[in-house]
């Protein structure tokens, strides 16, 4: 690529390649500008299964039919699982703030493989399409939940065959990404950066990216056998055909519980970020930081079977798999400490995304505890399928990946965008997020535990003053998301330019201008010391 | 798009492993499959087995192998800048993946006209055992023939460009990365063919 070599280098929104308009961007191969790219089409369709959820919750204001029929109803926590999980929260951080700031942060020029990078988002705009295109044809949209349980889900009269096939796709989308993100971290750190003076964000970056590259190869196969069982009747998990359900089920979650950390890591990962710049004291215990990553990366692998409690598995299986889910537990905590840690004695900035850290701690622990109750055997029987489920994930999920997307994209917008954010706004957002977010999800733990069962349209009369709570929450929720979004998108009309490094942060991404130049960095910087320097 | 594109050919081929991983992890779930149905199912399976050519088998694992050690010694052919000789030895390996194949349609053909195939009313007859076994039969072979059928169309690529003098002595990481692959699906059938074929 030939450009003028000015005094100053053009930033990456101002450079001027061999395309223009919006080819500049789907045809760019620079990892700022896929990093947009994924950030647009995920906020977008963040819209949509917010929007769905709404939906939902309206439904549940009262006994009965109120807006939508049970089919639609099923068809909608389908679309809304599928969306939010494989097109949301698990490309969320890794694909976003990872594209833009893993090179970065390392004190790289781009990622390993830039046009693996671009063919990664095109591959998750096609798994998305595929999803959204089986919505409006065949008979009927998918109606099994995401998690395409058999034997329903080759039974289902339900157009089952594009979404399964979108969600194989996105899969391996995500697969590129980790891939890429491995070999980056491996081969292009900046001289000087060793191993334990890469900065957290990128190391559990580089955790997520094994679980994705080792993890994400099962449900690939598994939504394979689906597409091989709807279409050639191979009977994999039919039991009429000699097949086992319980097999898929077991397959499902050997992905899908990794998963759950490939949200979770990046996102702690920002978090750690935020704390250590907004205390303006480095990380306590660094290294405990990295373990605990790396260890929580390791035993996510092993403890899936504590989604299937209820489905039938010998004793053994049992205690086996509820000890492994307590003991992953135990890093998470460390995490947990050493952030408070962190801000013990620190000279507390307290910004917009502090601000959004100290609402990711209180919802994450609440996540968590209600996670142990429902590892435990016996609370477990009791809590299986109702809504205390859907509270505990939403809470982790949502409450995990969700606040520290909103933190990080509140942390890092003046360098994405060079601008700063109109921080009233910002916070009164973030108030009513917070607050909503509560409202909404915390009668669903009241709820569960009396006994209301998830993905039902209806319930009895005794659950309706909780869900008239939790739905007017979802009503406080959503306006608050409404505002964050506009806040964000007016900002970026700001006169207000940022300078390059507007909360006093370290690490190699404050030290080039915002926005940064097509080239990042003019010089490749070389690594002395420790990412977190404050002394 | 960034300025410059600086080869590193290390970071490629790390690149490839981490990718072969997922390959290898994407047959592992199929082996998992296989484990659990032929434990629940030893009889059937056992007699199934007995069905498939030991010969065939034998043959397709002795082609692969052979075109495995050809694209091997393509590669130190090129390092020799012996250009000739390079594109012979490809050319051999891609005449003895399609010989695989060729084998692979006789083979699938004659199991087809027995009506042995999945869906197949006459097979559901012989039990559920039996539906599992050519069930995963046609679905494990059948991905790893998919395999063949990218690996050919990747060397057929490197073969045209090793022949417009686009890859040379000097930047034959891409070879070097289709010969990976090529071994991979190599190393899978090493572990189909005792899985299907010897395994009674």
């Amino acid at each position: 690529m030939i450009y003028q070599k000015d005094t100053a280098e053009p930033s990456y929104l101002d450079y001027k390649g061999k395309y223009k308009g919006i080819f500049s961007w789907i045809f760019s191969t620079d990892h700022k500008r896929i990093a947009l790219l994924y950030m647009f089409s995920i906020l977008t369709f963040f819209a949509i299964g917010a929007t769905l959820g709404l939906l939902m919750k309206f439904e549940l204001i009262a006994p009965g039919r109120t807006i939508m029929s049970a089919q639609a109803y099923n068809a909608f926590f389908t679309l809304h699982g599928i969306i939010m999980i494989f097109a949301v929260v698990i490309p969320g951080l890794p694909a976003v703030f990872g594209n833009f700031l893993l090179p970065i942060m390392i004190g790289a020029k781009d990622v390993a493989f830039p046009r693996i990078n671009l063919l990664s988002w095109y591959l998750y705009v096609t798994g998305v399409s595929l999803v959204v295109i089986s919505q409006f044809t065949g008979q009927g949209p998918p109606d099994t939940g995401w998690t395409f349980y058999a034997p329903y889900s080759f039974r289902t009269a339900g157009n089952m065959l594009p979404a399964v096939f979108g969600a194989f796709v996105l899969g391996f989308s995500s697969i590129l990404t980790g891939l890429n993100f491995l070999v980056t971290i491996h081969r292009m750190r900046a001289p000087g950066m060793t191993w334990l003076k890469m900065p957290l964000f990128p190391w559990t970056l580089y955790a997520t990216g094994w679980v994705q590259l080792l993890a994400t190869p099962i449900i690939g196969i598994t939504l394979l056998m689906i597409v091989a069982e709807r279409t050639l009747h191979i009977g994999f998990f039919d039991p009429t055909l000699g097949g086992d359900p319980l097999l898929y089920q077991h397959l499902f979650w050997t992905y899908s519980h990794p998963a759950v950390y490939i949200m979770i890591l990046p996102a702690m990962g920002a978090i750690s970020e935020i704390i250590t710049t907004y205390s303006h004291k480095a990380i306590f215990g660094y290294k405990f930081m990295i373990a605990s990553v790396l260890a929580i990366a390791f035993v996510g692998y092993f403890i899936w079977g504590h989604h299937m409690f209820t489905s039938g598995m010998s004793g053994t299986a049992l205690y086996t798999f509820s000890l492994l889910t307590f003991i992953v537990a135990v890093p998470s905590a460390i995490k947990v400490f050493n952030w408070i840690a962190t801000m013990h004695q620190g000279s507390i900035d307290l910004q917009t995304p502090f601000y959004w850290a100290m609402a990711f701690l209180f919802v994450f622990m609440i996540g968590g505890f209600s996670g142990l109750i429902l590892g435990s055997l016996a609370a477990n029987v009791h809590l299986h399928n109702t809504h205390f489920v859907v509270a505990h994930f939403h809470f982790i999920v949502f409450g995990g990946t969700g606040f520290a997307f909103f933190g990080a994209m509140h942390y890092w917008y003046p360098k994405i965008t060079g601008r700063m954010y109109d921080t009233r706004w910002a916070n009164i957002g973030l108030v009513l997020f917070f607050i909503g977010f509560i409202t909404l999800y915390g009668p669903m733990f009241y709820l569960g535990f009396k006994g209301m069962p998830r993905r039902y349209y209806d319930y009895d009369e005794v659950f309706h003053a909780g869900n008239i709570v939790s739905t007017m929450g979802s009503w406080v929720l959503y306006s608050g998301l409404v505002i964050i979004v506009i806040n964000l998108f007016a900002s970026l009309k700001s006169k207000i330019k940022a300078p390059s490094d507007p909360w006093g942060g370290k690490t190699l991404e404050w030290t080039i201008p915002s926005p940064p130049p097509v080239e990042n960095f003019e010089e490749i910087p070389t690594v002395t010391k420790g990412p977190y320097n404050y002394s | 798009m960034t300025g410059e594109t600086h080869r590193d050919d290390l970071t490629s081929k790390t690149g490839m492993w981490l990718f072969l991983f997922t390959e290898m992890l994407l047959f592992g779930g199929l082996f998992v499959v296989y484990s659990v149905y032929r434990f629940r199912n030893p009889v059937a399976f056992h007699l199934a087995a007995q069905e498939l050519s030991v010969t065939i088998g034998t043959i397709n694992t002795i082609i692969l192998l052979t075109s495995s050690t050809m694209i091997a010694m393509s590669i130190t052919a090129l390092q020799t800048k012996n250009k000739k000789l390079t594109l012979f030895l490809l050319g051999i390996t891609i005449l003895l993946g399609l010989a695989f194949l060729v084998n692979k349609y006789f083979e699938w053909g004659g199991h087809i006209k027995e009506h042995i195939y999945p869906g197949s009313s006459i097979l559901a007859l012989r039990g559920q055992g039996d539906v599992l076994f050519f069930g995963l039969y046609f679905f494990m072979t059948g991905l790893h023939a998919l395999h063949i059928i990218i690996g050919l169309i990747f060397i057929a690529i490197i073969t045209a460009k090793i022949f417009r003098n686009k890859i040379t002595f000097n930047n034959y990481v891409l070879l070097e990365n289709s010969g990976l692959y090529w071994h991979l699906v190599d190393l899978i059938w090493i572990f189909l063919y005792p899985l299907f074929y010897l395994i009674t």
